[in-house]
């Protein structure tokens, strides 16, 4: 792959970047900052510590497991143990969209839940006081389940949320309650939490209800949050094609749904980055496979819904898949048509979360746009390089901190849902069955790709390549319109979406043509300064 | 049911956070967070939500490592990366719960900053503590606001004649009006922090790390030979004014944020006196005008009740405000805690024993949300938080403090002043009077109201 649009010399741009930054900084990013080439990929370095003071775009673990992997579960209660900000910047920032099935169903999505520890409780331990407030939560609310989240002083003070939660689980008798080691200094960004959080959701929640699920084809939605609506298209195209949804994680979910969700006979993963563990834990403990698939696209989207059909190799399921996409397509093409013209050719650059930098690449080239510089903000080699490279990843100091858990085929409900020959067959087919190829195959010759951008970088790559559009999150928003570059949110989407499947593509479409062909690019200078700008430039050709 | 352990729907955030917007209000300031990654990014996406606009802020990204063995090898190397990198005037550093729990000493590290040669010549670092756990949001923005007081005065022994204005937690747009209307006075100021040109960035095609607006570290330093300090609000601003009594003898003044009319007249009877200035006529036409508008509609507002939640020296004088309107000030909750806020808040209170007030633990929007189920109310005012009481009680709702997530505005009209004021009965009557219109019946519907 070689790009049809001109691209700057990306070693003279690798130099620029790190240039300014001292000596051992610089050392350090170059091992982030590399030339793609998609046919031998280069190692990027990634998921290390984020050199202090650099600007990141990074969070922390607390926010990968209680904001994104816990949050969009509408009916735990959510509590967290700690100073009162951490719950309250997590209190519905993520827009994890949520529809009951009655008025009267539990849904504490709106909620903010906190022990608001003061300094009494730093000094003399927050245990009590946390145990007061689960027992207030379950007396006012009586829900299902109650989740404890800590920040970081509960882990140095040594309060232990475990214990805590285990006394008031057996206390209250009718009310699952767990908690979470998330504190925010575990790990070097979110990702720790996103696995902590899988850790205890497989612990605490996954296998707790055994009865049976109908349908013929059963599978599980994984690393999909809800945000601007996505899972409900999702829903939509497999209620279409006839496909049963048995539990999502964990947009729109229930702790019903994640409890039965190893019925299931296929866990579809979306976010590789934050999931991914959950479905190797599935599968050695149940025998669920797992599969790579992309909602992000309309091509993406049909491709997925093939791979699921063929998955489960039926003949009727085929054909439906089939009429659905035939269904679906039209719509999506007669947009292209009218919007393609005036986005062909225009540059996108992305640097957002563990996956998405990824996947919204197919939309952009859908759109006939380029990716000239893309990275994530917390992801790990795999996701950038595939899944195969995950025997050569060294497990530094970071990492080991973060519990793996040792699981084990469960002696009663263990069914592999295929043979290992099936599998074989089916990964020969194309399918990435417990598979990831990653970001940068799919990624053009000589692009770039930076792993945990700084803003120094990031402002010097606009500069450089003078994108039509950059994707990242809110708090690079308005530095690049303040530069003249529209940016889209891809966390909260800018309070728009869906953007999944057939209908999202479509949003996506009109979205981008809106931002990048937006009149308002052209009335930034004022007529007075364009008039003074040409005055010179006349005199300057004269 | 009263609750000992659990706060449900908070009215109130952390310390750090207000640190940070306070750093803002420097000129060529960039905040630093020492703690975890995520209080930094939290805080900037807030800021950045509310204002709309590029809130640059660094952090010394914590990880295991650093809290167990202390977090100073970190800072010193966030110093050394942000001047090489960012080339600020200064740093402005703030604590985090979890540097104070390991008891991390900005102080000492500040200074083997120094002592190593990681500050530049002419360069600053300052700090301020601000554990989590401690105050609120609130008093984060008095800690670091005392800081660059107490860390840039200089007493040279030669008053003159400026006039410190300690600005309370307020907007940009508040911050303009101040200065605004201490120039139609007359009154040389002083005004610190300051956000205006900082967080009401215009757009020119170019991100200016450092925009223009700020207080400069040469005004800051200038502030210990003034003459006298006004601190506009009890809570967020009068920590700072006796930071510079204390270290450079500058006598202070507290008075309430001048929101409303008879807050705005003490602010202005206050500076007038400090300046030696009289109150000029387009001052008094000015109050004019919004006794004016409060005498025309205030049919529409007498004895309307109100429920508010939010910050306390905004909450004063917009009690105070609401009773002087005729309207009765019904349920009132703040998260920040203190017995000054307390205090005052009672005076207030004296022409409405009828009212609701509850600060500190335990005096969240849950709380609210059900002392407005007991007791309906006409208006809630508050941050956007407040939409999810107003959708489901069916409250008209005016958005007013921090954050406010959904709405612009906040930062480029004014709510301090006597056009602050105006511009606050406007917004009041507009949610009231569409309300009026919409659930008037065919043969009541007004065309002149």
């Amino acid at each position: 792959m070689e790009a049809k649009i001109h691209l700057p010399d990306p070693s003279l741009i690798k130099e620029e970047l790190i240039g300014k930054y001292p000596a051992k900084v610089a050392k350090k990013r170059s091992k982030s900052i590399v030339i793609n080439d998609p046919e031998t990929v280069p190692e990027v370095q990634a998921n290390v510590r984020t050199v202090p003071g650099i600007i990141t775009q990074r969070g922390c673990s607390y926010a990968g497991c209680k904001g994104v992997v816990l949050g969009p579960t509408r009916d735990i209660v959510n509590i967290v143990h700690g100073p009162i900000g951490c719950s309250f910047y997590a209190w519905l920032t993520r827009r994890n969209q949520t529809r009951p099935e009655s008025p009267t169903d539990e849904n504490y999505i709106n909620y903010c839940f906190s022990t608001d520890m003061q300094e009494e409780n730093v000094v003399f331990g927050g245990e009590k006081k946390l145990k007061v407030a689960i027992q207030e939560a379950y007396d006012l609310f009586h829900p299902k389940a109650i989740a404890i989240f800590s920040t970081c002083p509960v882990g140095l003070i040594g309060d232990d949320v475990h214990a805590a939660s285990r006394e008031m689980k057996e206390k209250l008798g009718d009310c699952n309650v767990f908690g979470f080691s998330c504190e925010g200094y575990r790990g070097v960004s979110q990702s720790a939490g996103h696995h902590i959080a899988n850790n205890g959701v497989f612990k605490h929640m996954v296998g707790n209800n055994n009865t049976p699920v109908e349908g013929k084809f059963k599978l599980n939605l994984l690393g999909e949050y809800n945000i601007g609506g996505d899972a409900f298209e999702i829903e939509r195209i497999f209620e279409k094609c006839g496909i049963t949804l048995v539990a999502s994680f964990s947009g729109n979910s229930t702790v019903r749904a994640i409890e039965n969700a190893h019925m299931a006979d296929l866990n579809v993963i979306l976010c590789h980055r934050s999931i991914n563990y959950m479905g190797d834990m599935m599968e050695t403990r149940y025998g669920i496979p797992w599969m790579k698939v992309n909602f992000v696209g309309a091509e993406s989207s049909a491709k997925s819904l093939r791979k699921i059909a063929e998955y489960f190799g039926d003949a009727d399921l085929k054909a439906r898949v089939e009429e659905v996409i035939a269904e679906e397509m039209p719509k999506v093409k007669a947009v292209i048509d009218e919007i393609r013209p005036r986005t062909e050719g225009k540059t996108a650059m992305l640097f957002v979360g563990g996956s998405r930098a990824h996947h919204y690449q197919d939309l952009f080239t859908e759109l006939g746009m380029t990716t000239v510089a893309a990275g994530y903000e917390f992801a790990h080699r795999d996701d950038y390089e595939g899944r195969e490279v995950l025997p050569n990843i060294k497990i530094d100091a970071d990492s080991k901190n973060i519990e793996e858990l040792k699981v084990t085929a469960d002696p009663e409900l263990y069914r592999p849902r295929k043979t290992e020959a099936e599998l074989e067959e089916l990964k020969a087919k194309g399918l990435e069955i417990n598979g990831y190829e990653g970001m940068m195959k799919q990624m053009l010759r000589k692009s770039m790709v930076v792993d945990d951008v700084s803003h120094y970088e990031s402002e010097r790559l606009i500069e450089l390549y003078k994108p039509d559009i950059f994707c990242a999150g809110i708090k690079e928003k308005y530095v690049v319109q303040k530069m003249g570059v529209p940016l889209k949110q891809l966390h909260s989407y800018d309070y728009g979406g869906p953007y999944t499947g057939f209908e999202g593509a479509v949003n996506f479409y009109r979205d981008i043509d809106r931002m990048v062909n937006n009149p308002v690019w052209k009335l930034i200078k004022a007529p007075w300064e364009q008039e003074a700008a040409e005055a010179l430039e006349a005199n300057y050709v004269a | 049911m009263e609750r000992e352990g659990l706060t449900i729907n908070p009215a109130k955030t952390c310390q750090p956070i207000g640190a940070m917007y306070a750093a803002l209000g420097i000129h060529g300031c960039l905040p630093h967070s020492h703690g975890s990654q995520g209080c930094c990014s939290y805080h900037r996406s807030t800021l950045t939500r509310h204002y709309k606009e590029p809130v640059m802020a660094a952090t010394s990204s914590f990880t295991e490592g650093a809290s167990v063995f202390g977090g100073q090898a970190n800072l010193l190397q966030s110093i050394e990366t942000i001047f090489a990198v960012y080339d600020p005037e200064v740093i402005a550093v703030h604590s985090t719960c979890l540097s104070e729990t390991i008891g991390d000493d900005l102080q000492q590290i500040t200074k083997k900053a120094s002592d190593d040669g990681k500050i530049p010549e002419g360069k600053y670092v300052i700090y301020a503590s601000t554990p989590s756990f401690v105050g609120s949001h609130v008093t984060g923005y008095a800690n670091m606001v005392s800081g660059m007081a107490e860390q840039f005065a200089v007493s040279t022994g030669a008053k003159t004649e400026q006039i410190n204005i300690v600005a309370g937690w307020m907007e940009p747009s508040d911050m303009r009006e101040i200065k605004d209307i201490a120039k139609a006075m007359g009154a040389k100021i002083l005004l610190f922090p300051d956000t205006s040109d900082v967080l009401d960035a215009p757009q020119t095609g170019k991100h200016e790390f450092y925009p223009k607006g700020g207080v400069t570290i040469d005004g800051l330093k200038s502030s210990g030979d003034s003459k006298c300090s006004l601190a506009l609000g009890c809570i967020s601003a009068e920590p700072a004014a006796i930071a510079l009594d204390k270290k450079c003898k500058v006598p202070f003044e507290t008075v309430d944020m001048p929101i409303g009319l008879s807050a705005t007249d003490r602010f202005v009877m206050a500076l007038s006196k400090a300046a030696g200035v009289k109150v000029p006529a387009e001052i008094t036409a000015a109050r004019g005008r919004l006794v004016d508008v409060m005498a025309d509609m205030e049919q529409y507002l007498h004895g309307k009740k109100v429920a508010l939640f939010g910050d306390p020296d905004q909450l004063i004088p917009l009690t105070e405000f609401l009773l002087d309107l005729g309207m009765k000030p019904t349920h009132i909750v703040s998260g920040t805690p203190g017995m000054r806020f307390e205090k005052r808040m009672q005076e207030i209170l004296e022409r409405a024993p009828y009212a609701n007030f509850k600060n500190g633990l335990g005096a969240d929007m849950f709380l609210l949300h059900q002392w407005i189920k007991n007791e309906p109310v006409d208006l809630l005012i508050g941050n956007t938080y407040g939409k999810y009481i107003a959708r489901d009680e069916q409250v008209p709702f005016v958005r007013f403090g921090f954050p406010i997530l959904d709405r612009i505005g906040h930062s480029y009209f004014p709510n301090v002043g006597y056009m602050g004021g105006l511009r606050l009965v406007e917004k009041i009557l507009g949610v009231l009077m569409d309300r009026q219109d919409q659930e008037a019946l065919e043969e009541k519907f007004e065309l002149v109201m």
